[in-house]
């Protein structure tokens, strides 16, 4: 996956993202209750579900509940969800902070909620939607990247989805086993990169 | 005369339910048929959906190539990603709003990793995204971006070069 994206004392570059069996490196991001984020603060998880999301995003807003019932389901076994704001506020008014917070409260988000001003974090693994899951495991102290794409393959409505790509992988990684499809495309919003200038 | 009265009334409920095109739903092998025909144009087939604002602005490029005498070698089709339930209260009354002028089918899958590839394997599933394709020459360029400015009429004008030199 490659994202391609200029700035003004640069020609345009390319940068890769994470790639299935890569390691994620940390972050430290702030969440709707101004606390900052990080992998490090969770001491006894065994991994995470990390979703590129925002509050704008059709995609987004039909997965929404599903990406609340992921972290009910796998929060208690090891995997809480992390969910985090790719999105430009200049470029989507509606992405902005405060109406982050205001979407958590609203739609009680079990899981925080952080924004990636900078989108540094969000250019380093490579996320080009909304959503777009990674899942994390962890091993030792590092967080290997299990499984990046999409939930399952209806976004319209997870009773008619056939392939719940997030469910298989957790099932496999919770029984120690080879996720089968570890990668997939994520259909959605393309990510509302900051202008260069 | 009463069939005469059945016209008029036809006519008039076909202005109530608007007057521009008809949009065809499409599967994923008709897609594929749209990428594969070898007609003697280039086609350019451009992904969007109507909740997709980039989408929406790069929309009057399609437009223009698609009425300028200059691309007549080009035949614009622009393949909506909107669900079918929103076939009339979205693309169709956004295309009638906007009188689109380019051929506008509706791609009816939402099982995207089934298809997606098919299209392009470089293609991540963001949108907007446009295919440039002659079967016949066996030429394709796919772009997974928004067009600006003159960018799309340089693209195609690049294009039909490269496909005049290896034809020569």
């Amino acid at each position: 996956m490659i994202v391609l994206f200029s700035t003004p004392l640069f020609t345009t570059y390319e940068v890769t993202g994470y790639d299935v069996g890569d390691y994620a490196t940390d972050f430290s991001l702030k969440n709707v209750d101004g606390k900052m984020v990080s992998l490090a603060d969770y001491k006894d998880t065994k991994g995470f579900i990390i979703s590129f999301t925002c509050n704008t995003c059709p995609y987004a807003v039909m997965y929404e509940q599903r990406i609340i019932d992921l972290d009910k389901k796998y929060a208690p076994q090891g995997y809480p969800v992390i969910a985090i704001n790719p999105n430009d506020a200049k470029q989507n008014p509606g992405d902005a902070f405060d109406k982050m917070a205001e979407r958590a409260t609203d739609k009680n988000y079990p899981f925080p909620y952080l924004i990636d001003e900078s989108q540094d974090v969000t250019k380093r693994f490579g996320a080009t939607n909304t959503p777009h899951m990674y899942i994390l495991q962890k091993e030792n102290d590092q967080y290997r990247v299990a499984y990046i794409g999409t939930i399952d393959n209806n976004p319209k409505s997870a009773e008619q989805a056939s392939k719940h790509y997030i469910d298989d992988a957790m099932k496999a990684l919770l029984s120690g086993q080879e996720v089968e499809v570890s990668k997939t495309k994520a259909v959605g919003c393309t990510i509302k990169w900051k202008s260069a200038s | 005369m009463n069939k005469y009265f059945a016209f008029i009334v036809l006519i008039f409920l076909s202005t109530l339910n608007g007057i521009g095109q008809t949009i065809e739903v499409i599967g994923v092998e008709d897609m594929e048929n749209l990428i594969r025909e070898e007609t003697g144009r280039t086609r350019v087939i451009n992904f969007w959906a109507t909740w997709c604002r980039p989408c929406i602005e790069e929309l009057p490029y399609f437009e223009a190539i698609n009425q300028s005498p200059d691309y007549k070698n080009f035949e614009v089709i622009l393949i909506s990603l909107d669900f079918v339930e929103d076939l009339d209260s979205k693309v169709k009354t956004f295309a009638d709003k906007k009188n689109i002028k380019s051929t506008i089918k509706l791609l009816d899958n939402v099982d995207y990793n089934s298809w997606i590839d098919k299209v392009d394997p470089s293609w991540s599933g963001a949108i907007p995204a446009t295919l440039v394709v002659n079967s016949r020459f066996d030429r394709r360029n796919f772009f997974e971006k928004q067009f600006e400015g003159n960018e799309l009429e340089n693209m195609l004008k690049d294009f039909e070069s490269e496909l005049n030199q290896t034809n020569k």
